[in-house]
């Protein structure tokens, strides 16, 4: 019944298709650069599979490790190569000013496509009037909780980051004294690299300490609000958190919340459906809500991740590029990476899918979570973004560990920033 | 040897021949080695960007140090001579260097000594030392930072059931243990090559002083401090030098290790990272001349040191 | 004493990548001694993506280029420098080991732009080229002490005969040279297996990569997770012949370490 549904749902999509992107003229076989891969290749290969049916033309995914900086070093690289043998690239929403220059102008032939998107993604993926990446799926974290453990000592999620740190020490202590020796309070990413930049935007954020650099280009880290988030976050350290959260990157946090060591965790959507695998130790047993805040009365913040596709403009096989970026950023596309990879999609008419909605109940409840989340300050830094979020994790990374004070660390990195700024970013 | 007419012509055709010899080789060390150098010390003397190589201009020292005084009458200097994250990463690469080598020469010449004593299995045990070398670096970086995972690292394990720690530390994100854990690293990987090298000075001591000391009844301590270390010294001298180059261009293993730790950026890291990731090429060239200079000193020390034989006339 | 204490940790790190290469799923995330269920699923999704496989080819063929080149131009080039007076020998000589302990970092700029402007960006011939900068120093600077140290009385014997130089050295040196060649080769070969930055640098796609960067660079089911199963298998699978030939080769190895780094 459902292969049936699926192969008449396939069949509908290629008419579709071969009417939108016209008939094969000759076989091209693109080169698809992405850090998502493993499991991903194989869900890749049946995602675009309709595509090259339509069109005839064959993608290859040439994949990248996870972490987003060693990416970007990678790709700046291949560009500046002019490098032929890669078509399109998977961009993080925060690498199109930066890129802007090596690829192809979509705003034309995305016009009717682009609308259909929420509106402030497409504006991400603009530089000077150019639409240089179409969104494929866009990305907000969630604060993981264990349900079975918050009924066990009859708390309710948190609201407050001050409550998250009392709820976590109070189940952390009670159930060591039950004998989990490894149990910790609450995982996130602490390791100096974007990822925590991510997360210490989110509390600086939601302690009202405002976002880096404001997107008017002031900077506006140095505030007592955002030193106030700082010092909370470094009394978690070596108490609710491993001191070895200062080395985490996502999935160290997620090797220890799957392995059922946790009471809370800061991820992205993608841990969802793995935590519900077949071999993790919380299976059923967690739930996600949004992040806490700082006090009563201040908004609470997700930090907008994201990814893109963009075509490169030194590709040979450009029209076949481009295509298929329209294809993977449209509604079938991202339909189906919502519903095999828990991916939040782009197009607003599919948080109110059923299909989505059924596989995967995480994203239609994660549509307000992503409308709020906060962007990092890569809009008002344009190239020299890596050097801010760089200067700016290290000092966080310095705080948390224990190298100087959260004034001192961001009094100096208020005047690290004024002197890259310079004249104007 | 010919001594008429006729063996200097035959010199002279040894002469030729021997240009014609060396001409490919150093028409390809010009083109890997000094071709690029030139270039990266005339990149880091324009502002060239990475996508548009051929687009600097020339703005002289300006990377390495400028100093410009605003109209306010404040003087402002730039450059990477004034950075602290420059001068943070010398002070990393320089620490490294001493701390592994001193431990790879201290252990290395334990293994040495261990090796040079006849026992049975030897050969076997020799081969044996030389494997953490063989491995490719960045498979050794990727085991270890597994092992030294805070969580479900093998090291952590071990040390707290022997209670050698209180609880699991993490070893490469602590920026306390950071270093630490890359000079482990390093040490493991590199004190059989410094071992090796030790052993063969070692050789050369003839067997038959220490026949003699062991007849007079003299206390090995003493031996060793008295006759083996002062004939290896030259030996040590030359292999730590060696050690030392490798040891301040190091990349592959801090790149995979800790790649974003301040506490173990070294020249080399925040080099490249200027050059690629940041927008800031010609800046990172200027680095990477700079640490060519700093490892040009220590070459020139190696050759005044090590006593390099440079006539060709070999030692006998 | 500190010796068994490092052969201990020498075998803890091997048999714990081999225990790590086994697991699959949340059992990587537990600490393991040794594998609770032989899983092949590790080397299987290594061996069976195409590309691995293509990454060993890569790595082969880049490094036994390599060597051969480099052995090649040393040869010739050490004969001279070995047998032949002529000025400024010295000079050379300190020229080329100021060359072989070249930072790597300080010629990458410039080598970016070469291989740009060669058009070889992505190719084997790019990582060929630049490992020629560690490789060709050091087998120049080895061979030329092999060859200073064999005896004068067999160059007269020929020269007397009326051979060329270039008959000296092919008919007469190289089959005298066979260990050296071989421990020098070895040692280039290893070092140009192993390399990491250059070929990081100059490789785009896939089937261009190394074995170094294609383990570097091996990556998770998703964004965010890291292949440690894969990675270890990986690791083996690369290790295991080059610890082979350490092995055989170790007496060898060791000569041609020493001649580098105490004669040299």
């Amino acid at each position: 019944m459902k292969i049936i549904k699926g192969r008449a749902l396939r069949a509908t999509a290629t008419a579709a298709m071969l009417a939108v992107f016209g008939a094969p003229v000759s076989a091209e076989e693109l080169f698809y650069v992405s850090g998502a891969v493993g499991n991903a290749v194989e869900n890749f290969k049946t995602l675009v599979k309709p595509w090259e049916e339509a069109t005839g033309n064959t993608v290859t995914l040439v994949p990248m490790p996870a972490s987003t900086t060693d990416q970007f070093g990678q790709y700046r690289l291949w560009l500046a190569a002019g490098a032929t043998d890669i078509d399109l690239y998977q961009t993080d929403v925060i690498w199109a000013p930066q890129l802007a220059d090596h690829f192809v102008d979509l705003t034309d032939v995305a016009k009717d496509l682009a609308p259909t998107h929420f509106p402030s993604i497409i504006q991400s993926q603009t530089v000077n009037g150019k639409l240089v990446a179409l969104p494929i799926f866009t990305d907000a974290p969630a604060l993981y909780y264990r349900k079975d453990l918050l009924e066990k000592y009859g708390k309710t999620p948190p609201k407050t980051w001050a409550e998250l740190t009392e709820t976590a020490q109070m189940i952390q202590d009670a159930e060591r004294a039950e004998g989990k020796a490894d149990l910790w309070g609450f995982v996130w990413q602490g390791n100096a690299y974007e990822g925590l930049t991510c997360n210490a935007l989110e509390w600086i954020k939601s302690f009202g300490g405002g976002q880096i650099v404001e997107p008017d280009g002031t900077i506006s880290v140095n505030n007592a609000n955002a030193v106030a988030a700082l010092e909370t976050v470094k009394g978690w350290v070596g108490t609710i958190s491993p001191d070895g959260v200062l080395a985490y990157q996502e999935e160290e946090a997620r090797g220890v919340w799957q392995t059922g060591n946790a009471v809370f965790m800061r991820n992205w959507p993608y841990a969802y459906g793995l935590g519900n695998g077949e071999d993790s130790a919380v299976k059923g047993l967690f739930a996600v809500t949004t992040l806490p805040v700082g006090k009563e009365g201040d908004t609470s913040a997700a930090t907008l991740g994201g990814w893109n596709v963009a075509v490169s403009k030194y590709s040979t096989k450009q029209d076949a590029a481009i295509s298929l970026a329209m294809y993977l950023a449209g509604p079938e596309a991202q339909k189906q990476r919502a519903i095999a990879e828990s991916n939040l999609p782009t197009i607003i008419a599919l948080y109110d899918d059923a299909d989505i909605a059924a596989a995967q109940p995480i994203i239609p409840q994660w549509k307000d979570v992503f409308l709020n989340a906060v962007p990092r300050p890569s809009a008002p830094t344009l190239g020299k973004y890596n050097e801010v979020s760089a200067k700016f994790w290290s000092a966080v990374h310095s705080t948390l560990s224990g190298e100087g004070s959260a004034a001192e660390n961001l009094e100096l990195l208020e005047v690290e920033l004024t002197d890259l700024k310079g004249s104007g970013w | 040897m010919a001594t008429n007419d006729g063996g200097l012509s035959l010199s002279q055709q040894r002469q030729r021949a021997a240009f014609w010899f060396l001409a490919p080789m150093l028409a390809a060390l010009f083109c890997v080695a000094a071709w690029p150098l030139l270039r990266t010390i005339w990149f880091s003397l324009t502002n060239t960007l990475l996508s548009d190589l051929y687009g600097g201009e020339w703005i002289g020292f300006d990377n390495y140090l400028s100093i410009r005084t605003l109209e306010s009458g404040r003087v402002i200097y730039r450059g990477t001579l004034v950075d602290p994250a420059w001068w943070n990463a010398v002070w990393n690469t320089v620490r490294f260097a001493f701390v592994s080598v001193f431990f790879e020469t201290l252990l290395g010449l334990i293994v040495a000594l261990v090796l040079n004593a006849e026992f049975k299995g030897r050969g076997l045990v020799r081969a044996a030392i030389l494997i953490p070398w063989a491995i490719p670096t960045i498979v050794s970086a990727k085991m270890w930072a597994w092992m030294l995972n805070d969580q479900f690292g093998i090291i952590n394990d071990i040390m707290l059931n022997l209670g050698l720690i209180g609880q699991k530390i993490a070893w490469t994100a602590s920026v306390d243990t950071a270093m630490y854990a890359v000079l482990m690293v390093d040490i493991w990987k590199t004190t059989p090559f410094m071992a090796l090298l030790i052993l063969a000075g070692l050789q050369m001591v003839p067997r038959d002083i220490y026949e003699a000391a062991k007849l007079d009844g003299v206390n090995p301590v003493k031996v060793f401090f008295k006759i083996t270390l002062p004939l290896i010294r030259p030996a040590l001298a030359v292999a730590i030098i060696f050690r030392m180059l490798d040891a301040l261009r190091i990349f592959d293993l801090v790149y995979v290790l800790t790649p974003n730790s301040a506490a173990t950026k070294i020249m080399s890291v925040i080099s490249r990272e200027n050059m690629i990731d940041f927008d800031k090429f010609a800046y990172g060239a200027a680095q990477s001349t700079l640490l060519f200079a700093i490892i040009a000193i220590f070459v020139s020390l190696y050759i005044w040191l090590g006593k390099v034989d440079l006539s060709g006339e070999g030692q006998k | 004493m500190t010796f068994p204490g490092r052969a201990r940790n020498d075998r803890a790190e091997t048999s714990y990548a081999i225990v790590t290469s086994f697991a699959t799923g949340t059992e990587l995330f537990k600490v393991n001694y040794w594998p609770k269920a032989f899983n092949w699923g590790n080397y299987e999704s290594v061996l069976g993506g195409r590309n691995f496989v293509r990454s060993i080819g890569n790595s082969i063929f880049i490094a036994t280029t390599t060597v051969v080149f480099a052995l090649f131009l040393a040869v010739t080039a050490s004969y001279a420098l070995a047998r032949v007076r002529f000025r400024g020998r010295g000079l050379l000589l300190m020229m080329i080991l100021a060359v072989s302990m070249f930072p790597q970092i300080a010629v990458l700029a410039g080598l970016f732009e070469l291989v740009r402007f060669l058009g070889i960006f992505n190719t084997p011939y790019a990582m060929i080229m630049s490992y020629v900068i560690f490789t060709l120093p050091f087998t120049v600077w080895v061979l030329t002490t092999f060859m200073r140290d064999l005896p004068v009385e067999i160059e007269e014997a020929a020269i007397v005969d009326g051979a060329t130089p270039w008959i000296i050295i092919t008919q007469v040196f190289l089959p005298l040279l066979w260990p050296a060649l071989v421990t020098t080769g070895l040692l280039a070969f290893i070092g140009a297996w192993n390399e990491f930055l250059f070929a990081l640098t100059f490789t785009s796609s896939e089937t261009t990569r190394t074995v170094p960067v294609a383990i570097g660079l091996l990556s998770g089911a998703s964004q965010q997770e890291i292949p440690w199963g894969p990675i270890m298998a990986a690791s083996v699978i690369v290790t295991v012949p080059l610890i082979i030939l350490v092995l055989i080769f170790q007496r060898k190895i060791v000569a041609g370490l020493t001649a580098g780094g105490v004669k040299g």
